[in-house]
């Protein structure tokens, strides 16, 4: 087959003017498309949610299309916390301050039944979904998912993040939603 | 039985406060008072050899008149001996008297059996709570809570088919 011809994209453009040597589109819109592209997701994999998490990052089903393949194990330079297992009520305050370090802006993805709502651990030591204390964006059910469902659901916050208004974070209801959760605001 | 004169030792110094012996198919189990369980496994340790505690955890039985109890099982190195201990107490004052100064490793132990079940060890170092979290109120292994969390608000039965 001949490569000459073959024409490569590597993203869509979003919704804008072109013409002869220029490209207008919104500020938005152009934040987004970088944002999106090339979120550092950090891995908070407690349990068999987390093995299947490897496999998505693994060659076969390669996270790293989606420009996610630089992780981040620090939470001062992640973009999207993945909460992938159980978390055991004793993790819970773990979790929250991990999501406190994050710099805005931030995403979260549960994945999993556990992550979601506590799943089969229906009992007096597991916090029956992180959502009771960060905000959660996307939600991935299975017990455990797919690595499929892993990557549609990081498409979801693909999807949220390429078109979050850039005023967002800085709207009272925000503040009020992180007041809810009882997370300090990043001044 | 192997058992048999060491059984009649303890009747003989503890005779009133051994609730009840039996001999089963593989080590004997003695129930004893809750006032003298310390004074019995001191006697163990100290003069019959039973000097490795293997293991220390709590039970609930709710149909019982003393509801609360704690189990000990003791190890005698020297002749390969074991032996069961029990003793029991009221919920309303479950008070038994800690044994961490005749054996250090009873500390976490203790602290598993308060946190679970809400015994109180008297002349414990530190009975404090050691897995669950600090703010729990509640004694979770008791058995006197519905299998499931009943303030749940996120799980609907409708969805589990109840």
């Amino acid at each position: 087959m001949d490569t000459k011809d073959k024409t490569y994209t590597v993203v869509d453009a979003p919704e804008g003017y072109a013409g002869q040597g220029f490209f207008a589109t919104t500020l938005d819109k152009a934040v987004g498309l970088a944002r999106k592209n090339s979120l550092w997701p950090l891995p908070f994999a407690t349990s068999c949610c987390g093995i299947e998490f490897m496999a998505t990052m693994g060659a076969h089903y390669d996270l790293g299309r989606f420009g996610a393949e630089r992780l981040s194990f620090s939470p001062r330079q992640a973009d999207l916390l993945m909460v992938m297992g159980t978390i055991a009520k004793k993790m819970a305050p773990v979790v929250q301050q991990i999501y406190e370090q994050m710099a805005e802006p931030r995403w979260v993805i549960a994945v999993g039944a556990c992550a979601s709502s506590g799943g089969i651990f229906d009992t007096y030591s597991v916090l029956q979904g992180i959502d009771k204390v960060v905000p959660v964006d996307v939600y991935v059910p299975g017990c455990p998912p797919r690595p499929e469902q892993i990557i549609d659901g990081f498409m979801k916050i693909q999807e949220l993040v390429g078109n979050e208004p850039l005023r967002r974070r800085y709207s009272p209801e925000y503040k009020e939603m992180l007041e809810s959760y009882g997370i300090k605001i990043d001044k | 039985m192997e058992y048999s004169k060491l059984i009649e030792e303890l009747k003989l110094k503890f005779e009133k406060q051994i609730v009840s012996v039996e001999e089963g198919a593989d080590v004997p189990t003695l129930t004893v008072a809750s006032d003298v369980i310390k004074a019995v496994i001191d006697f163990l340790k100290n003069k019959q050899n039973f000097i490795f505690l293997t293991d220390l955890c709590g039970i609930h039985y709710p149909e019982q008149e003393k509801e609360l109890g704690v189990i000990y099982h003791l190890h005698n190195l020297v002749e390969n001996k074991r032996i069961r201990l029990k003793t029991f107490v009221t919920k309303e004052n479950p008070q038994i008297d800690s044994i961490v100064s005749l054996f250090s490793g009873a500390n976490w132990m203790e602290r598993e059996t308060f946190d679970f079940y809400g015994i109180i060890f008297v002349g414990h170092p530190n009975l404090i709570r050691i897995l669950n979290v600090e703010y729990m109120d509640y004694y979770p292994m008791r058995k006197e809570y519905p299998l499931e969390d009943a303030t749940r608000s996120d799980k609907d039965d409708r969805f589990f088919g109840r």
